[in-house]
């Protein structure tokens, strides 16, 4: 995997919008969105979004369903025009007499995967490659159909193949004008786990590859695994940055600790320790806030050995990238409801 | 606009490929012009030649507005499909996050109905021509090629098709069921065909000066139609359902 581009993350009590630059990389930025906006009469389906992603990225799009994740997309592929905010794509500014140059530069792979179920997949490929005017199309449709592995279904009529596959011929059809960028959108959805697993496996070649790609999905861990960063967006930019750093910067690092019995006296044992910064208790133990797990891990064991405690384990807690979403859309809905 | 050609060849092709492996479009290309060669021959065997001229003429004039019939509703049909049935089948917008512009998207739905329609057309016509040749009663066949009917028939073949075609079009882009768009569009193809059929049956006076006037304005609106389709294609709504 190619190092990913360098990442500023906003901080999640940033109020309204959060931003992320790719300043201080040597990346040049494949879309450029600043205060971007769309409105549909009074209702907001995004508001103030601004964002970088770099040449060679897989940038991940996350939030929940109505978030205005998949009308950004569309925004950014020209077929939406915003009410607000500005934006560049594959080095073209956004804006309706650019429409056709920034499309001709990029491809979209909407969620339904939209082929002509009574044509073969020659024949879709053949279709999208005369509307993109490519030329020497057969070795492109080959090179297409070879990146998704299916050259030997070129010949079969798109309405015999299953979902998966049909997902896999949307996206050589979104790889045969080279996209400087790769919009996909939701690429799993309703796929079952072994066509997931290798729509994963295409989306992590062509990132080998340096494929610019920016992926809207709620899988959190299909953006855990595959994208450099992520975005979350619930109308607003909420959180921006590698899922690590996301996590270090809404959670505190903590300690886990299971014991046969709670300690009689607690703030004896773990108040007594300096790595320790607060505790809660748990139904097997303890949750301990700590500076660094691996100087408290250590002090802990000796503590509570003292205290006469029986440990049955002490580990750290690894908060996935989904315990930052939901911590992020839970926040929103309190924010809602009050 | 500078239109890609090759954008619409690109969508004329696969429309084309498209038609010929459903079998419903094949079955209605396929019934519609037996359907109305069928009525207009019986009339135009059965026809006495000895009437007068006018009665022949009546009769003449009513077989080939049955064969008028198939430029209307076949192309209305297939361009009230064009985009709306796209939308539904969820190919539309992957087609328009090409560098396709509506107005060579709309070309090439236009094209792609009118071509077909007006082969079929013509060839029903050559079938008609024949069979008058052949089998109708002489004084009836020497009348058929006596009168403007056969530039008529060939003029308007193709005029009629454009207008329902465009007014398929315009009403497939605003809607949001295959089925209604089907049925406004069949309604909406009809109005040019009526004044034909008025003239055709003498309501109103036959004269060189109406059919000149009534052939420019179809051509006119269907050379200018994609303009003013092009102008009610919304990128935003069709892919939204909202305006922009």
């Amino acid at each position: 995997m190619s190092p990913p581009p360098a990442a500023h993350t906003a901080g999640a009590a940033e109020p309204i919008s959060a931003t992320s630059t790719l300043a201080g990389s040597t990346c040049e930025s494949a879309v450029v969105v600043e205060h971007l906006s769309k409105h549909f009469g009074d209702r907001v389906a995004y508001q103030d979004v601004s964002f970088e992603v770099g040449v060679g990225e897989v940038f991940g799009f996350l939030g929940p369903n109505g978030a205005g994740k998949t009308t950004t997309v569309r925004t950014l592929g020209t077929l939406i025009t915003p009410s607000s905010g500005s934006a560049t794509v594959a080095g073209i500014p956004l804006s309706p007499r650019n429409g056709p140059a920034i499309r001709s530069r990029i491809s979209m792979m909407p969620e339904s995967p939209g082929l002509y179920l009574r044509l073969t997949v020659l024949e879709n490929l053949q279709c999208f490659a005369g509307l993109y005017t490519l030329d020497d199309v057969r070795r492109r449709i080959d090179r297409a159909l070879g990146a998704v592995n299916l050259e030997d279904r070129a010949h079969d009529l798109c309405g015999s193949l299953s979902k998966g596959l049909r997902q896999r011929v949307a996206l050589a059809r979104a790889l045969l004008n080279d996209p400087a960028v790769l919009f996909l959108d939701e690429p799993t959805s309703g796929l079952d786990p072994v066509a997931t697993r290798e729509v994963h496996e295409l989306i992590a070649s062509l990132r080998e590859r340096g494929v610019t790609i920016f992926l809207t999905t709620h899988r959190l861990e299909e953006a855990e695994r595959l994208c450099h960063r992520v975005a979350i967006l619930n109308t607003t930019l909420r959180l921006i940055g590698r899922p690590d750093e996301l996590r270090e910067q809404l959670f505190r690092r903590s300690v886990e600790v299971r014991l046969r019995a709670p300690l009689s006296d607690p703030k004896s044992v773990l108040g007594a320790l300096p790595e320790i910064e607060g505790w809660e208790p748990t139904p097997s133990g303890y949750t301990l806030t700590v500076t660094d797990p691996d100087l408290a891990a250590p002090a802990l064991a000796r503590a509570l050995v003292g205290a006469g405690a029986d440990i049955l384990s002490i580990a750290e807690s690894h908060h996935s990238l989904e315990d930052v979403y939901l911590e992020l859309i839970s926040e929103d809905v309190e924010a809602k409801s009050r | 606009m500078s239109a890609s050609w090759r954008r619409v060849d690109a969508i004329v092709r696969k429309e084309l490929r498209d038609y010929r492996r459903n079998r419903f479009v094949l079955g209605t290309m396929a019934a519609m012009p037996v359907l109305f060669i069928t009525l207009p021959m019986i009339q135009l065997i059965a026809a006495n030649a000895t009437r007068n001229t006018a009665h022949l003429g009546l009769r003449i004039g009513l077989s080939l507005l049955y064969m008028l019939v198939i430029p209307v509703t076949m192309p209305s049909v297939l361009s009230a499909y064009s985009v709306v049935g796209e939308r539904e089948q969820g190919t539309l917008e992957p087609v328009l996050t090409t560098p396709i512009r509506r107005e060579e998207f709309l070309i090439a739905k236009a094209l792609a109905a009118f071509v077909p329609t007006v082969v079929i057309a013509y060839a029903v016509f050559g079938v008609f021509l024949a069979a008058g040749a052949l089998f109708a009663h002489p004084v009836i066949a020497s009348a058929i090629y006596a009168g403007p009917h056969v530039l008529v028939q060939l003029l308007f073949t193709p005029l009629l098709a454009g207008w329902a075609i465009w007014v398929g079009i315009a009403v497939s882009t605003r809607s949001t069921d295959v089925r209604v768009a089907q049925q406004l569009s069949v309604l909406g193809s009809f109005p040019p065909l009526i004044i034909v059929a008025l003239m055709s049956l003498n309501v109103i006076a036959e004269s060189t000066a109406l059919a000149i006037g009534l052939a420019a304005t179809l051509l006119a609106f269907d050379l200018l139609g994609w303009r003013v389709v092009a102008t009610m294609f919304d990128r935003e709504r069709l892919v939204t359902g909202r305006g922009g």
